[in-house]
Order: C-alpha cells, then sequence, then structure tokens
C-alpha cells in the first residue's frame, strides 16, 4: 500500500493519496482532467498491480505446475499465493473452493454447464431476477434450451430493490434447484440481501449463486456468513487486471462437478482410453492459466486489503449522498431507481437528451461515463427505456469530481434545451 | 464550454433532431426495413413510397436513438425524396465516405446540408449512429427488411 495511507486511522480514506497511486488519473481527455466516472465497467490500476505484473515478468515468470526448475516453483508459489488471497477476502473454507476463471461471465459459464447438465434434471427451475446482467441471463436461458430447465425471472420493486415476497412465492413449489442472483445491480446499484436469499433458498432445497462483480469492489464479502453456495466475480472490476475471474463453491459442490473444459493441468492421468480428474480446484482449470493476471489480482486484493472495507464503505456511502443531492437538484434529469441500499452506480436519462449525446458532450469535458443498455436489455425493457447514461465510482473518486458531473450535466441540459 | 462540439452537434444538426419534418408512421408504403445497433439498442424504421417512375415520393422514419441518428435519419428522407434507387445508392456510398473521411467534398453540391454531417468523422463511436438510418433505407430498397450498425464502422 502507498505510505501515505499508514497514518490512517481505518475509517478515513486519503482519497488524494489513494489518486496518487493510480498513474492515469493524471492523465487529461480533451485537454481536460480525466474524470473517470465508469468504474463499475472496469476500475482503473493503481501502481502496485502495474508494478507486481512487471516485476514478475522480469524477475520470476515461468509456467505452473510442471517444472520442476526453480523459476517454475517460484511461479506456481505466486500463481497459488492469489488463491490463498481469494479465499481470505471472501473468507471461504479452503483454498481449494477457490477456481480461477477468465472473468465472472466464464464463471457463471462453469456453474450452468458442470452443475446445470449434471445436477439440474429437465423441469426444474433456476431463478434468476430481473436486474441481471447478461452473463447472468444467456448461460441459463443456453441451459434451458438444451437442457429443458425453467427460467424464472423473480421481479424488482419499483423503486429497484429485488422483490423478496415474490422470489418467496417462486420457490413454493420445491422446483427451484437454483437461485443466480445479482449481488449488486449494475445499473441501479441496488445490493441484494444476499444472507437473506440464501436462507430462502435453501429452506426450498435450492443451491443459490451470487453475480458478485460489482458488490466485490464496495463491501466485504463473507460467503461463509452468507451461506452461498457459488460466489463469482471477476479482477478487472476490482482494480486488478482483465483475463481473471473467481469462482467460489463449496467444496462438496467441486468434488461432485465434472469439470468444464478439458485439456492439460486438469487432469490426474491420460490414455488414449481414459483420463482421470486432478483434484479440486486444479479440475476446473484446464491449460495454462492467468499467471500474471493472479499475481496482479493478488496484489489488488492486498491495496484494497490494506485500504480496509470499513474506509472504503465509509467513502463510498458519501459519494453515493453526495451524487444523490446534487443530481436530485438537476431539473429533468431522472436517477433510475431508488433502493433501499445503494453502491457506487447512479443511471439516468434526461429530458431532450439521449444517452449517447450526454456521454459525447460529457466525454468533451473530461467526463468518462458509459451509455447505453449496460448489458442489462431486459431490465431498460422493464423500465420502459431504451438506455441511461451511467456514472459508477471508486475508491479513487471524489466530491470534487461528482460536483463537476452535475455541472456540466446541468450545462447540457440548456445546449440541448 | 461546448465550443468544440460545435462540429459535431452543427446548428443544422441539432434543428433536425429536435424538430425533424419526416419522423412519422405511413400508413401503407412500398418497402420497409428496420435498423438495429445491437451495441447500444438504437433502432430506427424507414419506410419508403414509389412514384410512377420509381423515383422516392415518400420517405418516413421512426427512430429511438440519439441526436446525432434523428438528425441524419431526417436529413436523409430529405435528401432522397425524387431519386431512384440507383441514385440513393451513390448518394449512400457518399455519405459513407462523408462521416468516415469528414471531407464535405463528398457532399453533393445540391444537398449542402448534409455537410453538417462530415463532424461525426471525429467522434468514431458516433459514426455508426449517423449511417444506421442509411443502412436502413438501402435495406428496404434492396429488397430487405433488417440492417444492422454490425460492420458499418472499422
Amino acid at each position: 500500500m502507498s505510505a501515505a495511507l499508514s497514518h490512517l486511522t481505518p475509517t478515513q480514506l486519503d482519497v488524494m493519496a489513494i489518486r496518487a497511486d493510480f498513474p492515469i488519473l493524471s492523465q487529461r481527455v480533451h485537454n481536460k482532467p480525466l474524470v473517470f466516472l465508469d468504474s463499475a465497467a472496469s476500475t482503473q490500476k493503481p501502481r502496485a498491480v502495474i508494478t507486481a505484473m512487471s516485476h514478475a515478468m522480469e524477475t520470476q515468470y515461468a509456467n505452473v505446475h510442471r517444472g520442476v526448475h526453480w523459476m517454475s516453483e517460484r511461479t506456481t508459489e505466486a500463481y497459488e499465493a492469489c488463491r490463498d488471497a481469494v479465499a481470505h477476502l471472501l473468507n471461504a473454507g479452503a483454498r481449494e473452493e477457490i477456481v480461477f476463471t477468465r472473468n465472472t461471465t466464464e464463471a457463471i459459464n462453469l456453474v450452468a454447464h458442470s452443475f446445470g447438465r449434471t445436477m439440474l434434471k429437465p423441469g426444474d427451475a433456476v431463478v434468476i431476477s430481473a436486474m441481471e446482467h447478461h452473463s447472468n441471463i444467456v448461460p441459463w436461458q443456453m441451459l434451458r434450451d438444451a437442457h429443458g430447465i425453467d427460467l424464472r425471472i423473480a421481479p424488482i420493486t419499483d423503486a429497484g430493490d429485488l422483490d423478496l415476497i415474490a422470489l418467496a412465492n417462486m420457490l413454493d413449489d420445491g422446483k427451484v434447484k437454483l437461485v443466480s442472483i445479482t449481488h449488486m445491480s449494475n445499473v441501479l446499484g441496488s445490493y441484494t440481501p444476499a444472507a437473506k436469499i440464501a436462507a430462502l433458498a435453501h429452506q426450498a432445497g435450492a443451491r443459490v449463486l451470487f453475480d458478485g462483480s460489482q458488490a466485490i469492489v464496495h463491501r466485504p464479502v463473507d460467503v461463509r456468513a452468507i451461506d452461498a453456495d457459488f460466489y463469482v466475480f471477476t479482477g478487472h472490476k476490482l482494480y486488478g487486471p482483465t483475463g481473471i475471474g473467481v469462482l467460489y463453491a463449496k467444496r462438496e459442490l467441486l468434488e461432485a462437478m465434472p469439470p468444464f473444459l478439458g485439456g492439460g493441468d486438469m487432469i490426474s492421468s491420460v490414455t488414449f482410453e481414459k483420463s482421470t480428474w486432478a483434484r479440486v480446484p486444479h479440475k476446473f482449470e484446464a491449460g495454462t492459466p492467468a499467471i500474471l493476471e493472479a499475481i496482479g489480482l493478488h496484489a489488488a486484493i492486498n491495496y484494497v486489503q490494506a485500504i480496509g472495507w470499513t474506509a472504503i464503505t465509509a467513502h463510498e456511502n458519501a459519494l453515493v449522498a453526495h451524487a444523490s443531492t446534487r443530481l436530485a437538484t438537476i431539473d429533468g434529469l431522472h436517477v433510475i431507481g431508488n433502493p433501499a441500499d445503494r453502491g457506487g452506480v447512479f443511471s439516468f436519462t434526461m429530458d431532450g437528451a439521449h444517452s449517447h449525446d450526454i456521454a459525447t458532450l460529457l466525454d468533451r469535458n473530461g467526463i468518462a461515463v458509459r451509455a447505453g443498455h449496460h448489458c442489462a436489455e431486459p431490465l431498460m425493457h422493464l423500465l420502459g427505456i431504451d438506455s441511461t447514461a451511467r456514472a459508477s465510482f471508486a475508491l479513487y473518486t471524489t466530491h470534487d469530481e461528482i460536483d463537476v458531473l452535475a455541472d456540466t450535466l446541468i450545462r447540457i441540459k440548456e445546449f440541448f434545451a | 464550454m461546448f465550443d468544440d462540439l460545435a462540429s459535431l452537434y452543427q446548428d443544422i444538426v441539432l434543428r433536425h433532431s429536435r424538430t425533424p419534418t419526416h419522423r412519422r408512421t405511413l400508413h401503407s408504403c412500398n418497402a420497409q426495413a428496420q435498423g438495429d445497433n445491437p451495441l447500444c439498442g438504437d433502432r430506427v424504421d424507414v419506410q419508403v413510397n414509389f412514384a410512377a417512375d420509381n423515383s422516392i415520393a415518400e420517405c418516413a422514419f421512426t427512430a429511438k436513438g440519439c441526436a446525432i441518428s434523428i438528425a441524419s435519419a431526417d436529413m436523409m428522407a430529405d435528401a432522397v425524396l425524387g431519386l431512384h434507387p440507383d441514385q440513393v445508392h451513390t448518394l449512400h456510398k457518399n455519405v459513407l465516405a462523408l462521416v468516415r473521411t469528414g471531407d464535405t467534398i463528398h457532399a453533393p453540391e445540391n444537398l449542402p446540408e448534409l455537410r453538417a454531417l462530415s463532424g461525426v468523422s471525429e467522434y468514431k463511436s458516433r459514426i455508426k449512429c449517423a449511417i444506421l438510418p442509411w443502412a436502413a433505407l438501402i435495406a428496404a430498397l434492396d429488397g430487405g427488411s433488417h440492417a444492422t450498425s454490425e460492420g458499418l464502422t472499422p
């Protein structure tokens, strides 16, 4: 972590010191200071992550789990140390419960294939919510079409919260065998009550998967306290590199599930007649894994944990409160949803201006936001809108940046009036 | 503060996007096609009626999309009136060149308004917004029913 943080108590977050850890934040865009408000799509990287990856390439790199030579052994240690770090981050019961994937999407596809095709029978049902990212919709549609499962959609309330009563009703007939729900919406910012959802699912005899892509960035996640059967997230939203994601699954499930992809590294023995599988988690990690990315993700986790969740959560809550106040005062601007528990994500529309035009005008002032359907087209249809602009926050977001956003939005409103 | 956006949102573009004259649904039409931008969810529906000599007598559109796509669709509906399909194909090629290169030499002299689209070339992610209505119109003229912005931009 940066030395500048060491004097702080755990509840304070020195945002200027943190910004100094992210080299990209000093860039200018269109000759304006970069105001990066697209962190829900991917976060920027602290120097600790950049250096860890380049240092590995410069000093200590070879393929893992194979060589008997020094370089391979050290690299294997570094790769496996990331598994320990992820297990600690999630408070998993064992390091073997952590499987590395390419990203969240691949982790969900792994579960849909491996768990879905063997532990679900035709006629069994999977429940997702109305506010899922495409990554937690399409794999289940593919499973439905290939395997004959029923796919149910738990509704959300007008405020943008998961409708728990409707979810409970959906579980009543006992056919649901998996509930697969986001832990925080990438469009509405709503957190879902994971422990409650897990309890409801387990009561009904269903397993539960949480898409933690957004939530993992903002709050501590304890998979055992939640009692999650599966928990998935991606490294590049947690200040780590692209190309590495995580599947947490209870050991008994991983033991029972067949491999997803076949190839090297996931076998115990291979003959032309038959192959046997490596132990978990290696059974699910076919081929050379994302070695450097694991090293980068480990550095990212260390960076976040050194700052501490108390400080991160307090900072985010302050940003959300400030943005709520500022955006509410802009005439003709509509923030989508008003969830009971919102993380640092605001989607909005503006009378008389399409989200692409808003995003282009913001961009010319150095402000990066996302515009479009945010890979959640069904939610957009449900809300009766075509697209939104979305501002999302991270560790390095400041109150000033939210003010710059709000002031610029007011001028955009005038521009299109 | 939006001075450097003047090239993209020229007055003509803003006028067409705010008060488009051809944004309506025809009761009946000889050809129509839908254009989709799967990446951003924009959609434009273009309808055409032909005169006895096979020139375009009427062109209308409905759309959900940004100022650039609405303005481009409305300017297109103006520009193609009275043109035969082969002339529309030629004009389409010129418009593609115009929005990709920004060189107003590609705007026909008798259609000076189209020059207002030249600024789009500076905004790579917005080029597809400007040409989606044209892709839909060309699909309709070629007997198709659907066009997509995939592959329209490099």
